[in-house]
C-alpha cells in the first residue's frame, strides 16, 4: 500500500515501545533552511506532502483560497480543485468523508478551522475512525488520515476560538494526537503525522501562526512520533510541556535560572502514545516534575502524565507532581490574563517544588 | 417600489401630521397617527408546500415611523461598534448586522415578548429589537459590568431573558436544535406562543439543523426557523456550498416561504403568517433574502469574495432603511428634515451611550469563577492557583 512504501524507506514511525529512529536518521540538518513562520512551515509541509503522494488531498472550510491562516495557500492553484478543496460548514461530515477517503488507500488531510468546532466531528474521530482497524480485524483502516486545527489561546480569541481539547482525543487508543512547538518541528511533525498509518489529530498552536518565526529546511524532513525532545538540560526538576506553552516555560526556566534552580525542559510532541521513557529518565535525573498547559487543569493531560510519574519514579521524588494549568472555568473572554498559567505562575511553583 | 394608497385618507392624515410636525418640529416626530395604510411588497412571497400569505400589508404612520427609527438606531449603533473595534475598545471577535436590520425589527413587529427569539452570533440588532438598551450593548461588546451578560460573554453572547431573547451563540447551527427545544416547551406549557430559531446560509449545511426540522415536524413543535441569507457563509458564497440554495424547501416536509430580507413589512407579514401556521401546524421554514455590507467579523474586509460593486449595487437598491425613508416620504407621513432629525438624535443616544459604557468598570476578577455551576452546588476554587477545591453538596 502507498502509505507503507514511502514510509518503509524513511524513518520508521514508531509503534509502541519501538524507539529504533534516532534524530540521525532525519536529515534535518542538510540543506539550505530559510527563515519562515509556523504557518508557512506548515504550508510547506502540505506542499511536500501533495507533491510526493499523488493521493493525498487537502480540504476542509475556506481551504481553497489559502485559509483563515494561510495554511493552506496556493495549494489549489498548484494542484488543483480535484486534491484541495472546500467543504461546506459541516465538521462531522468532514471527517465522516475524511475517513472514508482514508479507508480507500488515499491520504485525507482535513482540516477543522478551529479545535473548538471539533466537537461535532468527535464521533467520527473516536468511534469511527479510533477504532476501524481494530473492530475490522486489520482488514480496514482510515491511517491515512490526519485531521488539522488550530487550537489555544490567541489572546483575545474567547470562548470559542481559544480551547485546548487536546485531553479529550488522549483518552481515546487507535488515534494519535500531536502538538508541534515551532515552525521546524511543525513541518518535520506534520510530515510524518500525515504518513503516519494511523490518524492522527494534529493541533497546531494558533497564537505561534505569525509570531514564531525560525530556520525551517527547505527540503522533505521528518520528524519522530512519539519521542519526546529535551530542550534544555537541567538538573533539579523537569518541566513537561507541549505546544505554545513551551515559551512561556522556557522563559520561566530562565528566571528560575537566575534563582539557581535549573530546569530542565521536555516537549513531548506526540501526546498519545506519549513517551514516557524520556520523561521517566528525566524525572530520575531531577527527582521532581512540573506539567503545564492552557487546557484546564481537572482531567487535563497533565493528570495522566502525572499519575504515570508517580507510578514509576514513586520513591525518587522528592515533590508532589505540579501542574500549572488553565483553571477550571469556560475560557474566560475579558478574564484570559488570570485564566492563562502564565510565566509567574509557573516559576511561583517551580521554587515551591524545589522548595518542597 | 408598487403602493397602492387610499388617497382620501392618507392625504388628509398627511395634512394633519404637517401641521403637528411643525408645531414640534424639534421634537422626534414619532407620530401617534394609527390611520391603515396600505402598502405591496416588493416582491411576492414564494412558498414550499404551504398558501403564500397576501402581498399587501396593513401598517400605519406610526409604525413606519418607529421602523425608520429602529433600524436607524441598529444601523448606527453597527457602525458605531465598527469603530471601536478599529480603535481596539472592542476585542475578540464582532459580527456586525448592518444590511440586516429589517429581519430584526419586521420579526419584532409581528410578534410580543412572550415568543422566544434564538440566533447565532450576528446578534447585537436582534437584542435591541428584544428591548435591550444601547449601554448594554456597548458594556458587553467592551467587556464591561453593565453588559447584558456582565461583560463575561461579549459580541457573540448577548442574552434577555425577560424578553425571551435566548441569545448569542459562537458555534454555527448548535442553536436551532435548542431552539426547538424551547418551541417543545412552549407547546407542552400551552403558552400560545412560538419560537424563531434563526440561523444562516452557512449553518444551513450543518446536519443538527435536519435533526431539528425531523423532530419538530414529528412533533407539530411551533417553531419557525429562519434562515437569514445573506448568501455567504464566511467567504464562501451560498452557491459553491449548497447543492440547493433554496433553503426554504430544504425542509423538505416542511413548508417553507422565501421572503424578501430587505423589505421590513414583507419580513413583519410573513412573521405574522408564520406565527399562525406554527401554532396551528408545526415547524415552518423561513428564508430572508438579505444582505451584509461588512464582511462576516471585523477581521474580514468583505471584498475579498464579492465585488464592491455588488455592496453598493445593493446598497443603492435594496437598503432597508432608504425604503422606508422613500416609503414615509412618498406619504408624506414626515418631511425629509424631521427623519434627518431622527437620525441625528439617534445618533447622539449611540453616542451617549458609547461614552456612559467607556466609564463602566470592567468586571472584578471574581467574577472569573462565578456561574461555572449553580451558585452552591458545584465547585469552588480556592488558593492563588485555585487548584484546591471543594465541592459543595446540596
Amino acid at each position: 500500500m502507498a502509505l507503507r512504501n514511502i514510509m518503509g524507506k524513511r524513518v520508521g514511525i514508531g509503534l509502541m515501545g519501538s524507539r529504533a529512529l534516532s534524530t540521525a536518521t532525519c536529515d534535518v540538518e542538510s540543506g539550505s533552511a530559510k527563515s519562515i513562520n509556523l504557518y508557512s512551515a506548515i504550508n510547506q509541509a502540505l506542499h511536500v506532502a501533495l507533491e510526493t503522494d499523488p493521493r493525498a488531498f487537502v480540504f476542509g472550510e475556506d481551504v481553497s483560497f489559502g485559509g483563515v491562516f494561510r495554511c493552506t495557500t496556493g495549494l489549489a492553484d498548484r494542484f488543483g480543485k480535484a486534491r484541495v478543496f472546500n467543504t461546506p460548514l459541516c465538521e462531522q461530515g468532514i471527517v465522516g468523508f475524511g475517513i472514508g477517503l482514508a479507508a480507500m488507500g488515499n491520504r485525507a488531510i482535513a482540516e477543522i478551522q478551529f479545535a473548538d468546532y471539533i466537537y461535532p466531528a468527535f464521533d467520527q474521530i473516536v468511534n469511527e475512525a479510533a477504532k476501524f482497524r481494530y473492530r475490522s480485524g486489520n482488514q480496514f483502516n482510515c491511517g491515512g488520515l490526519t485531521i488539522r486545527a488550530p487550537y489555544g489561546a490567541v489572546g483575545h480569541g474567547g470562548h470559542y476560538h481559544s480551547q485546548s481539547p487536546e485531553a479529550f482525543f488522549c483518552h481515546v487508543p487507535g488515534i494519535k494526537v500531536v502538538i508541534p512547538r515551532s515552525p521546524r518541528q511543525a513541518k518535520g511533525l506534520l510530515l510524518s503525522c500525515i504518513r503516519d498509518p494511523n490518524p492522527v489529530v494534529f493541533f497546531e498552536p494558533k497564537w505561534l501562526y505569525r509570531l514564531a518565526v525560525e530556520e525551517v529546511p527547505e527540503h522533505d524532513y521528518m520528524l519522530p512520533l512519539s519521542e519526546a525532545e529535551v530542550i534544555r538540560q537541567g538538573s533539579d526538576i523537569t518541566l513537561v510541556g507541549w505546544g505554545a506553552q513551551l515559551s512561556i516555560m522556557e522563559q520561566a526556566c530562565i528566571e528560575a535560572e537566575k534563582d539557581g534552580i535549573s530546569c530542565e525542559l521536555i516537549d513531548l510532541k506526540t501526546l498519545i502514545p506519549w513517551d514516557k521513557e524520556t520523561v521517566e529518565a528525566s524525572v530520575r535525573k531531577t527527582g521532581r516534575v512540573l506539567i503545564s498547559h492552557e487546557a484546564p487543569v481537572t482531567g487535563g493531560f497533565g493528570a495522566e502524565i502525572s499519575a504515570s510519574i508517580v507510578e514509576c519514579c514513586f520513591l525518587r521524588l522528592e515533590a508532589p507532581v505540579a501542574r500549572v494549568c488553565g483553571l477550571d472555568t469556560p475560557f474566560p473572554l475579558v478574564f484570559e490574563p488570570f485564566y492563562m498559567p502564565t510565566k509567574n505562575k509557573i516559576l511561583d511553583a517551580i521554587k515551591a517544588t524545589v522548595n518542597y | 417600489m408598487a403602493l397602492s394608497q387610499l388617497l382620501s385618507s392618507s392625504s388628509r392624515s398627511g395634512n394633519r401630521l404637517k401641521s403637528l410636525s411643525s408645531a414640534i418640529s424639534l421634537r422626534h416626530p414619532i407620530s401617534t397617527d394609527t390611520t391603515p395604510i396600505t402598502v405591496e411588497t416588493s416582491v411576492p412571497f414564494t412558498s414550499h408546500q404551504c398558501e403564500v400569505p397576501s402581498r399587501t400589508v396593513q401598517t400605519n404612520a406610526k409604525e413606519l415611523l418607529t421602523f425608520f427609527r429602529d433600524m436607524a438606531l441598529m444601523r448606527r449603533m453597527e457602525i458605531a461598534a465598527d469603530s471601536l473595534y478599529k480603535a481596539k475598545l472592542i476585542r475578540g471577535f464582532c459580527h456586525l448586522y448592518d444590511g440586516q436590520e429589517a429581519v430584526a425589527v419586521g420579526m419584532e413587529a409581528a410578534i410580543t415578548k412572550k415568543d422566544s427569539i434564538i440566533t447565532a452570533y450576528r446578534d447585537h440588532c436582534t437584542f435591541i429589537a428584544r428591548g435591550g438598551t444601547l449601554l448594554e450593548v456597548f458594556a458587553e461588546l467592551m467587556g464591561r459590568q453593565a453588559g447584558c451578560s456582565r461583560g463575561k460573554g461579549g459580541s457573540m453572547h448577548f442574552y434577555k431573558k425577560d424578553s425571551n431573547f435566548y441569545g448569542g451563540h459562537g458555534i454555527v447551527g448548535a442553536q436551532v436544535p435548542l431552539g426547538c427545544g424551547l418551541a417543545f416547551a412552549q407547546k407542552y406549557c400551552k403558552d400560545e406562543a412560538v419560537t424563531f430559531a434563526l440561523y444562516g446560509d452557512g449553518a444551513a449545511n450543518q446536519g443538527q439543523l435536519f435533526e431539528a426540522l425531523n423532530i419538530s415536524a414529528l412533533w407539530d413543535l411551533p417553531a419557525i426557523l429562519v434562515c437569514e441569507n445573506n448568501h455567504y457563509g464566511m467567504g464562501t458564497a451560498e452557491w459553491r456550498a449548497a447543492k440547493s440554495p433554496a433553503y426554504y424547501k430544504r425542509g423538505d416536509y416542511v413548508p417553507g416561504l422565501k421572503v424578501d430580507g430587505m423589505d421590513v413589512l414583507a419580513v413583519k407579514q410573513a412573521c405574522t403568517f408564520a406565527k399562525e401556521h406554527a401554532l396551528k401546524n408545526g415547524p415552518i421554514i423561513l428564508e430572508m433574502d438579505t444582505y451584509r455590507y461588512h464582511g462576516h467579523s471585523m477581521s474580514d474586509p468583505g471584498s475579498t469574495y464579492r465585488t464592491r460593486d455588488e455592496i453598493t449595487g445593493v446598497r443603492q437598491e435594496r437598503d432597508p432603511v432608504e425604503r422606508i425613508r422613500k416609503l414615509i416620504l412618498s406619504h408624506d407621513l414626515a418631511t425629509e428634515k424631521e427623519l434627518k432629525d431622527t437620525e441625528k438624535e439617534v445618533r447622539k443616544e449611540v453616542d451617549d451611550a458609547i461614552a456612559q459604557a467607556k466609564e463602566n468598570p470592567v468586571p472584578d476578577s471574581s467574577e472569573l469563577f462565578t456561574n461555572v455551576y449553580a451558585k452552591g452546588l458545584g465547585v469552588e476554587s480556592f488558593g492563588a492557583d485555585r487548584k484546591e477545591v471543594r465541592a459543595t453538596l446540596p
